[in-house]
């Protein structure tokens, strides 16, 4: 309708006495799809949505208060205001006190006099909600323009002089009733109110028109056509005489200029009351537009009628697979080339997903599935492709690649995807991959940049040195930085300064996009690498100036102030000693000591499991994606794609200043190694001891016999293959499930067997329970801090650990040349028992410690600088 | 002791002429005195049946020194209003303590302090008075989420219920000596919208209203509250209150607060605070941000007019107030948008009809 632009949309489907269907939902007690018809209404343009429970049948309070606070946790719903509709004055108040918009409230009188009115208005305002006043008054309904325009009149005194509501707040509803009813007094019901709506804005200035609008066709129920046809001929007189808002069905109504000329004038001709005739004339063609003329409510598969290329937008957005095959192949049909449904239709629709992805309209597990459709479609088209020998025209080439040393590659995948998405080949050579491969690839496929991943701290040295060798072989294509221990910071200072054409650190999968754009435009490139230089040389400037505070103490004084282990508490000897082995773990009881909130973080969606599943932003997404991690849980646990090992054991063991000493048996007479501890040296709030982890286990001479454990768990062990599966059929999601699951088994395998470990293994907590929430807490006596991470930071244990368990033969993983553990998934560390001892950062240290670590572990200088370069100072 | 009560229209043109400065943060100041379990007890409460450590709130009846120290560390440095050590003390909050009885004591106690403190300064320099601000917690319930994922209809506390404790709250305060009533770290709007309902009855049931400041919080960079709204949809919720003034604080150092900041100013016809965190915790839990980088971050809003009562939250200290203080003292105050008739709903979103 052409003046309908400023009019405001109120669904009405989700009330009981309007809507049979609703009420029988309500009735039924079937909140679930009672939600649904609220979701429709949105989904159909409802800008505010009118909710009544007011039914004999029914308790209205209660039903009203279940209902919204379902509402509540739908934020696809709930994201528009709510207009709570009821004659009773109870329902409304228990409805206001579960909102927390700004609702208004359908509505209030003076049917009852001035005495309720000025009550209930007053609490109104304290609630904060915009309110509908009824054209009604203690002599009852307005039926004609002048008591219309009086009882609003009277009631807008009322609320702006002594309640002193804000006019704009104040809604009338000035009461449309049937007309075409056969009853003469009828006849002039709608223009009665076109015109008092005309009078009541120009008396009450700021405050607004509404109306049920249904009303007003009454007697045409059962012939839809004609009842939307006269809906959408009163609305386009009313709205001309300003009424604002009004409860329609936002599905159903037709446009004034597409109802047949015939009809609109016998409608206009009732309407506007022309004639004394109007209504039989009506009456006689209405048999003619009978039938079921409504636009049915939308329906699921009504987007298959859409020309084929709104159908493949429609697909990619919601990441529909069932039918690309089919409409890939009419677009080819249409085509006059195959690569133009690529260029054309296929690649705007991945415009409209990167548009919704970019303001926040999808998220991370959406555009994946996008991508697998996009990539079926594309599979679909290749060997057409090929066949005319052309070549694709992306925007520029990427070569990515997991560094050396390095085998995480979920971020990197994720990357991939989503510069896929955007149009780019993607030159993906996978995790594990050497400098000079990295830079032949570069050279032979002449890409337009280069991005690195990893995950542990040695590749930072590695980044370091790709990106030196890109300086020596004289490479100018930029450089991108990214993965989990990747930071601006270390970019600037480290990876910067050894290469001048660009390094960019990318913090995550959906910056990647518009960073590899601006690198690609040759027109943006050269402001962009001049402005991240800025951020970069603003960067070294504050790491080279932070913490300033930040005092160091000497080795010896850090020493001085080691942590003072109570010896008296020190954990009963192991009940199992020696190294023991899994071979064969049951995963089904694994998932229930899984921590699902970093799993939903590698999908980026933020939030803590479980109450992330009912996130207003993010919940959907949430619940979708841990839906399918579940249901593939299931195929890979039922089918065993993948395989969990572990191997674990408890040494006797005296610690020795920093040093752990591992005895080969209990006399304790012969070193069999010893673990090589570092020690914080800033100096702690409070002069907070200076931790090592020796300190938590009772040192030699002291005549206390302790025991150190250690364990190296994996549940990676096919995981690859079957990732790689679900790659080969183009679908990433999936393949990119499979290794996250895998990464969260591993760590629910770790808390598992470390649970088992202390309540029978080592058996120090045989009388532990504790639930999953509290393992995540770590609300257990004992650590387990793992090699590489903050409290014993060096990497190369990890090969002391896996020698000391013989893990490589006993149960197949492996450490690479950078001491990452293949398979990715996996965890391995050392278990203290000691009830004080805890987590800590080692943090800084300075070149004294650096020195002393080289001559306790018989290194030269040089080596420990590199092992130890992310905590030199 | 001051003897005229402020009314909101009072506080409102002294803010027409300057920047106010709030107090930074109590809760991590508390946490620096690294009290032990006796320390939180005192003597009265020595044979408590509960743990008392973290029971912040409770330090007015037991150690009162210690956070009489802190509120008059950040008046010397420069605050204009200082927050009642009050956050968690409602009758919700305090139940995790078996503590509810006493929370009126609290409330009152924490208010009694901060007076005398505040009257105490205020008598050093007359020219600049120092006010109290009665705080009303967000409580450790939300009205509008479940707390269980199978039945996301259920809700752990009522309307009713938080409208009851706050109003309990409330008079406490204002017996106490509050001029000023602040809802602050609002992350349920529905909570909030309670606490208003209460504290618009008890001005009633007294015969006079007191300024009201009202801040909410964004909980991470999407943007929204905790409960999911917007900063449009949130300020629209409770412009009904009229407060003096609209803000946000906490969860956001200044540099992720920035676009939020920026929203309110252009759409609040209240004056604007803010009181960040001195950044996002590290990793072991502190805040980092210094003085001087929060006060010249701090010094840009202020150029730019978004700010008329700035303070902070989460790790923030004496030392940051000082130097925002100095930061802002000549700056211009920002002019509130006068207001019009547009007509505005919320959801979770914002939704309206500009006039």
């Amino acid at each position: 309708m052409r003046q309908q632009a400023r009019f405001i949309n109120i669904g009405e489907r989700t009330n009981v006495t309007g809507s049979a269907r609703f009420k029988k939902l309500i009735l039924k007690g079937d909140y679930e799809t009672a939600l649904d018809v609220a979701r429709q209404q949105v989904e159909n343009g409802a800008q505010i949505i009118d909710i009544n429970m007011d039914e004999a049948m029914l308790d209205s309070k209660a039903a009203m208060v279940r209902y919204l606070s379902l509402l509540a946790s739908e934020p696809d719903i709930s994201r528009v205001p709510i207009m709570v509709d009821s004659s009773k004055w109870e329902v409304i108040e228990a409805a206001l006190k579960c909102i927390q918009g700004k609702a208004v409230v359908n509505s209030i009188s003076l049917k009852e006099g001035e005495v309720p009115f000025l009550q209930q208005a007053r609490l109104l305002r304290r609630y904060g909600a915009a309110v509908v006043v009824m054209a009604f008054d203690e002599k009852g309904q307005a039926d004609t323009r002048a008591r219309k325009v009086e009882i609003c009149q009277r009631a807008y005194t009322i609320l702006t002089e002594q309640v002193g509501f804000p006019p704009q707040d104040i809604i009338f509803d000035p009461n449309i009733f049937a007309v075409a009813t056969g009853i003469e007094e009828h006849n002039n019901y709608a223009v009665d109110f076109i015109e008092a709506t005309r009078d009541i804005k120009r008396l009450c200035p700021y405050a607004k028109i509404s109306g049920g609008v249904s009303n007003v066709s009454f007697s045409f129920r059962g012939n839809d056509a004609v009842r939307e046809a006269i809906h959408s001929v009163f609305l386009y007189h009313a709205i001309a005489a300003g009424m604002d808002m009004g409860i329609v069905n936002a599905g159903q109504l037709t446009v004034y200029d597409d109802i047949p000329e015939l009809l609109r004038e016998r409608v206009e001709d009732v309407i506007l009351n022309r004639r004394s005739d109007a209504t039989e004339r009506l009456l006689d063609i209405a048999a003619q537009f009978k039938g079921d003329g409504s636009v049915a409510e939308k329906v699921d598969d009504a987007w298959r009628s859409l020309p084929v290329g709104k159908r493949l937008e429609h697909a990619l957005v919601k990441g529909i697979t069932d039918f690309i095959d089919i409409d890939t192949e009419e677009a080819r049909q249409q085509a006059e080339k195959p690569l133009h449904v690529i260029e054309g239709p296929l690649m705007d629709g991945m415009n409209v997903v990167g548009d919704l992805f970019g303001e926040g309209k999808m998220f991370l597990p959406q555009v994946v599935k996008s991508a697998r459709v996009m990539k079926k479609a594309v599979a679909y088209l290749q060997p057409f492709i090929e066949q005319e020998k052309e070549g694709g025209q992306a925007q520029g080439k990427v070569l990515l690649a997991t560094v050396k040393g390095d085998v995480h590659d979920i971020g990197k995948n994720i990357v991939g995807v989503v510069l896929q998405c955007n149009n780019f080949e993607v030159i993906d050579l996978g995790v594990m991959v050497s400098c000079a491969e990295i830079l032949r690839v570069a050279k032979e496929r002449n890409v337009d940049v280069i991005g690195l991943s990893g995950l542990i701290t040695p590749s930072l040295d590695e980044m370091v040195h790709v990106a030196k060798e890109m300086t020596r072989l004289g490479f100018t294509v930029p450089l991108l930085i990214g993965g989990a221990t990747t930071s601006k910071a270390h970019t600037a200072v480290k990876i910067a300064p050894h290469y001048q054409h660009g390094v960019v650190y990318v913090p995550n999968a959906s910056r990647s996009v518009s960073v590899v754009q601006s690198l690609i435009s040759a027109d943006n490139k050269p402001d962009y690498l001049a402005r991240i230089s800025e951020e970069y040389r603003i960067a070294v400037e504050q790491h080279h100036r932070s913490r300033p505070g930040e005092k160091m103490l000497s080795l010896a004084e850090a020493r001085a102030n080691r942590f003072p282990l109570d010896l008296g508490r020190v954990a009963t000897a192991p009940k199992h000693p020696g190294v023991h082995y899994w071979q064969d773990v049951d995963l089904q009881v694994l998932r229930d000591y899984i921590d699902w909130t970093p799993f939903f973080l590698t999908w980026q969606l933020s939030g803590k499991y479980p109450s992330i599943l009912n996130h207003p932003e993010v919940g959907i997404e949430a619940r979708k994606v841990f839906k399918d991690a579940n249901d593939l849980l299931d195929l890979m646990i039922s089918q065993q794609q993948i395989a969990g090992k572990a191997a674990f054991g408890f040494f006797p063991a005296n610690s020795d200043g920093d040093d752990i000493i591992v005895y080969t048996d209990d006399s304790r007479q012969t070193e069999r190694c010893r673990l090589y501890g570092l020690r914080q040296q800033l100096a702690l709030r409070n002069n907070a001891p200076n931790c090592c982890l020796s300190d938590f286990i009772a040192p030699v001479g002291s005549g206390v016999a302790d025991y150190v454990g250690a364990f190296a768990v994996s549940t990676g062990f096919g995981a690859d293959e079957f990732a790689a599966e679900f790659a080969k059929a183009h679908d990433d999601y999936n393949s990119i499930m499979v290794k996250a699951l895998a990464d969260r088994l591993a760590e629910a395998l770790a808390e598992y067997l470390h649970m088992k470990v202390r309540r029978e293994y080592w058996g120090y907590a045989a009388t532990e329970q504790l639930d999953n929430e509290q393992l995540i807490r770590e609300l257990y006596q004992g650590i387990r801090p793992a090699p590489g991470y903050p409290a014993c930071p060096e990497h190369t244990e990890k090969g002391t650990l896996f020698q000391l368990l013989d893990v490589e033969a006993k149960i197949g993983m492996q450490l690479t040349e950078s001491y990452a553990m293949w398979p990715g998934a996996a965890v391995s560390g050392w278990y203290f028992a000691h009830p004080d001892s805890k987590y800590f950062a080692v943090s800084k240290i300075d070149p004294a410690q650096v020195a002393d670590y080289a001559a306790r572990k018989g290194w030269d200088l040089a080596t420990a600088e590199s092992w130890l370069a992310p905590n030199i100072r | 002791m001051s003897t005229a009560r402020l009314s909101p229209a009072a506080f409102r043109a002294q803010l027409q002429h300057r920047i106010f400065i709030l107090d930074g943060a109590m809760g991590t100041m508390i946490q620096q005195q690294q009290l032990d379990e006796a320390g939180y007890r005192g003597q009265e409460f020595a044979d408590w049946p509960t743990d008392l450590k973290g029971n912040n709130d409770l330090l007015v009846l037991s150690q009162p020194e210690l956070i009489a120290d802190i509120h008059r560390q950040y008046l010397l440095a420069g605050a204009d209003i200082i927050e009642t050590n009050t956050f968690n003390a409602t009758t919700i909050a305090m139940a995790d303590y078996q503590m509810e009885h006493l929370s009126a004591r609290i409330n009152q106690q924490a208010a009694v302090l901060a007076r005398q403190v505040c009257d105490e300064v205020t008598a050093l320099n007359p020219a600049k008075p120092r006010y109290v601000a009665g705080v009303l917690g967000p409580t450790n319930r939300t009205a509008s989420i479940s707390p269980d994922v199978n039945d996301p209809g259920f809700r752990n506390v009522s309307f009713d219920e938080l409208v009851a404790a706050y109003t309990e709250s409330t008079h406490a305060l204002i017996a106490g000596g509050a001029d000023i009533i602040m809802l602050e770290t609002i992350f349920d709007t529905l909570n909030a919208k309670a606490a208003a309902f209460a504290v618009l009855q008890v001005f009633e049931e007294l015969g006079f209203a007191l300024p009201v400041m009202i801040s909410g919080t964004i909980t991470d960079a999407s943007g929204r509250t905790l409960s999911g709204q917007t900063t449009e949809a949130f300020y629209h919720s409770l412009a009904h209150v009229e407060p003096v003034s609209f803000g946000l604080n906490c969860a956001l150092g200044p540099d992720l607060l920035r676009p939020y900041v920026e929203t309110l100013s252009g759409i609040s016809e209240a004056y604007v605070s803010v009181h960040p965190n001195a950044g996002l915790p590290n990793e072991f839990g502190e805040y980092d941000l210094g003085a001087e980088e929060m006060a010249a971050e701090i010094a840009d809003w202020a150029r730019q007019g978004f700010l008329n009562i700035v303070g902070g939250c989460c790790g923030t200290t004496p030392e940051h107030i000082k130097a925002m203080s100095e930061a802002v003292k000549d700056a211009l105050p920002r002019q509130p948008r006068a207001a019009d008739h547009s007509f505005h709903l919320a959801g979770l979103e914002a939704f309206s009809v500009e006039w």
